[in-house]
Parts: structure tokens; sequence; C-alpha cells
């Protein structure tokens, strides 16, 4: 192992994680204009700013050079800047991104505007309040198995479970789906990231829970009518709705709106269908 | 990504919406048309039954005239794709603009018909019948077995063996309905998606076998729904060509 210098400590050799230094600022030529939305929950309007260009620069990194050179009060949050932790969601042009993920190359030639959430409460500038979510979190029923861990289980068994475990919960899929950004049925309705989080508990091998009640009722499933925008918008490519929401959808199916199985359970007695297997 | 796929995505995001509805309304105008107004049509082709018209089936003398008799057979496609999950991703989305696409500008649109926007309710009040998909599939099993009865006889023309150009057409178009209908979210459900371990149930190493790949015929369910859409239509207006006399149908062996 090499050793470290006074200019690298540690011999970090990736700078990713850090703001653009203000020596590399300008180096490519070029700027980029940002209007960027600023203002809280009473409202607010987009200001306009110019960021001199760096290759590859990120969004976040040009929100970071205004905030350190032309808005020290501009409002983001982040926290890793490579795409794991899921804080700089925001909205760049209409549509959900990471702010650390988004090339401002992507947008050549367009105007960039940048928003914060608007599925849920804006604290200041780009900072929404998503508290909400970990409310709903803490609703659904937890893991619950008869054995105490650890388990043994196989890999056939738990292959499916690795997709959702994927889910760094950015909320952007909440943030672009209708229901809860358009319809506003935060109330009713738990969202895609949620589903992501009960397929995984659903499916898991040692759970012995059943949630296919809250799912239909308290989660409002129902609700969800599959149009994808959720997928779409996924960071980490969890194909939502075809491995988490639609899989939920005919569970869901089978234990109340088959009529074949609603007729088993009313001459059987009314007792639930379901066996997992 | 392709480059299609790629170019797909610049476009405007009302171009998708838009297209769905004109290539959805035309191929609903044209198939109401020969199930309806041309029904008769199936007993003047030569050698092929045109898809639209397989299984043949008789119709009672008693019934009004509008009732036609593919309508006996053809309601279990259009049941079956009109409860598929893909295709109903495509007309909430063309038709009822439930969002027309995902952008801020376009959710802007959501349900302009609608009196508010708090009167939505997704998949909970009419469209909660969607969910008898899988009922749909079940009888979808009956009718590709009977179209792939009918690729088979067109190869056997008169009593002997022989290939044409419009036998292998059958055979593709029967292909790319197979591919769809066994693509189907509900069958990925019925054969592995309610289990919860594999390894705990009889036969499971083969349910996860199948699951696995239904699961990746399943990945390209929306392309499967329109190119099988496309073939239906292609193969019987090749059908009705050779019919007319307008093109030969090539023999290829026999």
């Amino acid at each position: 192992m090499s050793e470290g210098n006074g200019k690298n400590p540690g011999n970090v050799t990736s700078m990713a994680h850090s703001p653009v230094p203000n020596e590399d600022l300008g180096k490519s030529g070029g700027t980029a204009k940002l209007k960027i939305f600023r203002g809280d929950a009473e409202g607010g309007q987009e200001v306009e700013y110019e960021v001199p260009l760096v290759e590859g620069m990120v969004v976040l990194d040009a929100v970071l050079a205004i905030q350190a050179e032309q808005a020290g009060d501009l409002a983001v949050r982040w926290n890793c800047k490579a795409a794991h932790c899921g804080s700089c969601s925001a909205e760049i042009n209409g549509r959900p991104k990471l702010l650390c993920k988004t090339r401002v190359e992507e947008y050549d030639g367009e105007e960039i505007h940048v928003h914060p959430m608007r599925a849920f409460p804006v604290i200041k500038d780009l900072v929404s309040d998503v508290s909400w979510n970990y409310e709903v979190s803490k609703a659904i029923k937890p893991f619950q198995s008869s054995e105490q861990a650890p388990f043994t289980m196989y890999e056939e068994d738990v292959e499916r479970l690795y997709e959702p475990k994927k889910c760094i919960e950015c909320f952007m899929c909440q943030d672009v789906c209708h229901v809860l950004r358009t319809h506003h049925k935060h109330p009713e309705f738990a969202g895609p990231r949620f589903f992501v989080r009960n397929q995984w508990l659903e499916m898991h091998p040692m759970d012995e829970a059943d949630r296919l009640a809250d799912l239909k009722e308290d989660n409002g499933i129902g609700f969800c009518n599959i149009t994808k925008c959720c997928t779409e918008v996924c960071p980490v490519d969890i194909k939502i709705t075809d491995n988490s929401i639609i899989p939920l959808k005919e569970r869901v199916a089978s234990e109340f709106y088959d009529p074949a199985k609603w007729l088993m359970r009313k001459i059987r007695g009314n007792g639930s269908s379901r066996n997992g297997n | 990504m392709s480059s299609v796929a790629a170019a797909w995505k610049r476009l405007p995001w009302w171009v998708e919406p838009m297209s769905v509805v004109f290539v959805l309304t035309a191929f609903g105008l044209y198939s109401a048309t020969i199930v309806l107004l041309y029904p008769g049509d199936s007993e003047q082709f030569p050698q092929y039954l045109s898809p639209f018209y397989s299984p043949p089936i008789g119709r009672p003398d008693w019934l009004p005239g509008f009732v036609t008799a593919p309508l006996f057979v053809l309601w279990i496609p259009l049941g079956f794709r009109a409860t598929c999950y893909y295709y109903r991703k495509a007309y909430y989305r063309a038709f009822f603009w439930d969002p027309p696409a995902c952008s801020g500008k376009a959710q802007q649109l959501d349900r302009p018909w609608a009196e508010s926007t708090e009167s939505y309710r997704g998949e909970r009040a009419l469209f909660v019948l969607n969910n008898i998909h899988r009922y749909f599939l079940y009888a979808s099993f009956v009718v590709v077995a009977f179209l792939w009865y009918d690729a088979v006889l067109t190869f056997f023309p008169e009593g002997g063996f022989g290939v044409k150009v419009g036998s292998l057409i059958w055979v593709f178009n029967v292909t790319l309905v197979s591919a769809y209908t066994f693509s189907c979210h509900s069958l990925r459900h019925l054969v592995g998606g309610r289990v919860d371990c594999f390894s705990c149930v009889r036969g499971g190493n083969v349910r996860r076998k199948a699951y696995n790949g239904i699961s990746r015929l399943n990945a390209k369910h929306p392309q499967w729904a329109w190119v099988s859409l496309f073939s239906l239509l292609l193969t019987d207006v090749y059908f009705r060509l050779i019919s007319a006399g307008v093109i030969p149908d090539l023999t290829i062996i026999g």
C-alpha cells in the first residue's frame, strides 16, 4: 500500500463526493444557466443563476457553486453525492431526478429549471418535507416470524428480494405518482415506495404476517392504475410496477376479487385462501 | 438503449399517447368492420382462415343480425387485451389522460374532463373489474390452442403436405400471439408469484424455473402486446389479398 501525501490524505483517488473546486470552475469555457425555485410553503418564484461549466458537472455541483458564490441562503438537501443516499431528489424540468446523478450536459441547449419535489410540502427552496413517508412506513405491518433469526434460507427463495432492497428512499417514485402528486390521496394511498417495501415483506420466505387486507384498504393499492411513471424515474432501476405493484395486485385479486375463490370460501367458511403456496 | 428508443424519448410527451390513440382506434375500426360487416368472408378464403375468424363457430339463426359468428370467440382476446396490465397503462394514459405522461407539465393535464382531482378512484370503482384478467387468460389458452391447430392445418391443403408463405405467416403470427399470452402478469403470478418459498412446496424447483422463464418473457410484455397486434392485422390483410387474387401465395415446398 502506498502512503498518502499531504495533498491527498488517506490516498483518496476519487473526488466524486466533493463539490467542484473553485479552480476547476469555468475550465470548459462555457456557462450553465439554471432557474431555481426560491421560496417556501407560502409561495415563491424562479431565480436565474449562471455558473461556469465544468466537464462532467452534475446539477448538484452547479447548485452548490451557486450556494457558495451567489446565494448563500439557497437551501438544498444532499449527503453522499454518489446516488446512494437519496437525499438530493428534486425536479429538473418537471421530472424527478437525483441532482447528484444528473449531468448538466444532458440539457445542452435547454434551460434548466430546478424545483423541489411537488408531491410534498416545500420547506425552503429545493427542500421538501418528506416526513409523511416515514409515517406511512411506520404503519406497515413489520416483519413477523415465529422462528428466531438467523434463518437458514435458500438462494432460490430470496433471489426476488434483492431488487426491492436496492431502494434508496429518494421518494422520487412518490413524487411522480399522480395519485399523490395530482390527486392528493396521501391519507388513503401508500405510494410506490411502500408497495416495494410490502413486496419485500410479502415475498420473504420467513415472514408470516398477512398484509393483503392492509394493502387493499389502508394502503389503497386499487388507486394505482399502473401507468408506470414510478418505474420510469427510479434511479436504481427497480421495476416497481412489474415486480412490486402488479405482483401485489395479483395477490390482492386472489384474496378479494377472484369469484371462484370467493365461492370456495363461502362453501368452506369465511377463512382466508392464503397459504403462500 | 437503442438509438430508436433514445430518439423516441426525445419526442414531445404527447407523441406517445397520441400514437396509442391512433393505433388502437385504427385497429378497433378495422376489426369491427371485418367482424360485424363481413363475417361471411371466413368461408371464402381458399386455404387459410383469418385469425379474426379462428376457430370457426356456428351461429344460431334466431340471433339479431349484429351478433355475428366471430363475436362468439373474439370477446376472449378482446377481454384479455382490455384487462391486460400493459394495455391498461396504455389506455389510461392515452384515452383517459390519467396521466397522459410523467412530466410535470403533462401531469397538470391529468383527467382534464374531471370536475375535481379528488374524485379520482383509480381501479377501485368501475375498473376494479380489471381484476378478472386471469379468467380471460384461462379462456385465451383455449383460443391459442385452436390458433395452433389452424396453423398446422395450413400445412396440409387438400390432404397433402406443403409449405407456402401464408403458412409461415400463420405460424409467425401464432408464435407472437403465444408469446404475448404466455408473458402475462397473471400467469407469472399463478406459476410462481403467489409462492413465498419455492423450496417449501412440491415441485418448487420446476415452478421457480417456470416463473423465471415467464419473468424473462414478461419483461418484454409491452413489445409482445404490440407486435402480436400488428401481426394479427397483417396476417388478415395478407389472406385477403390472396383471396382477392391481388398477390399469389408463393409455394416453398410441395
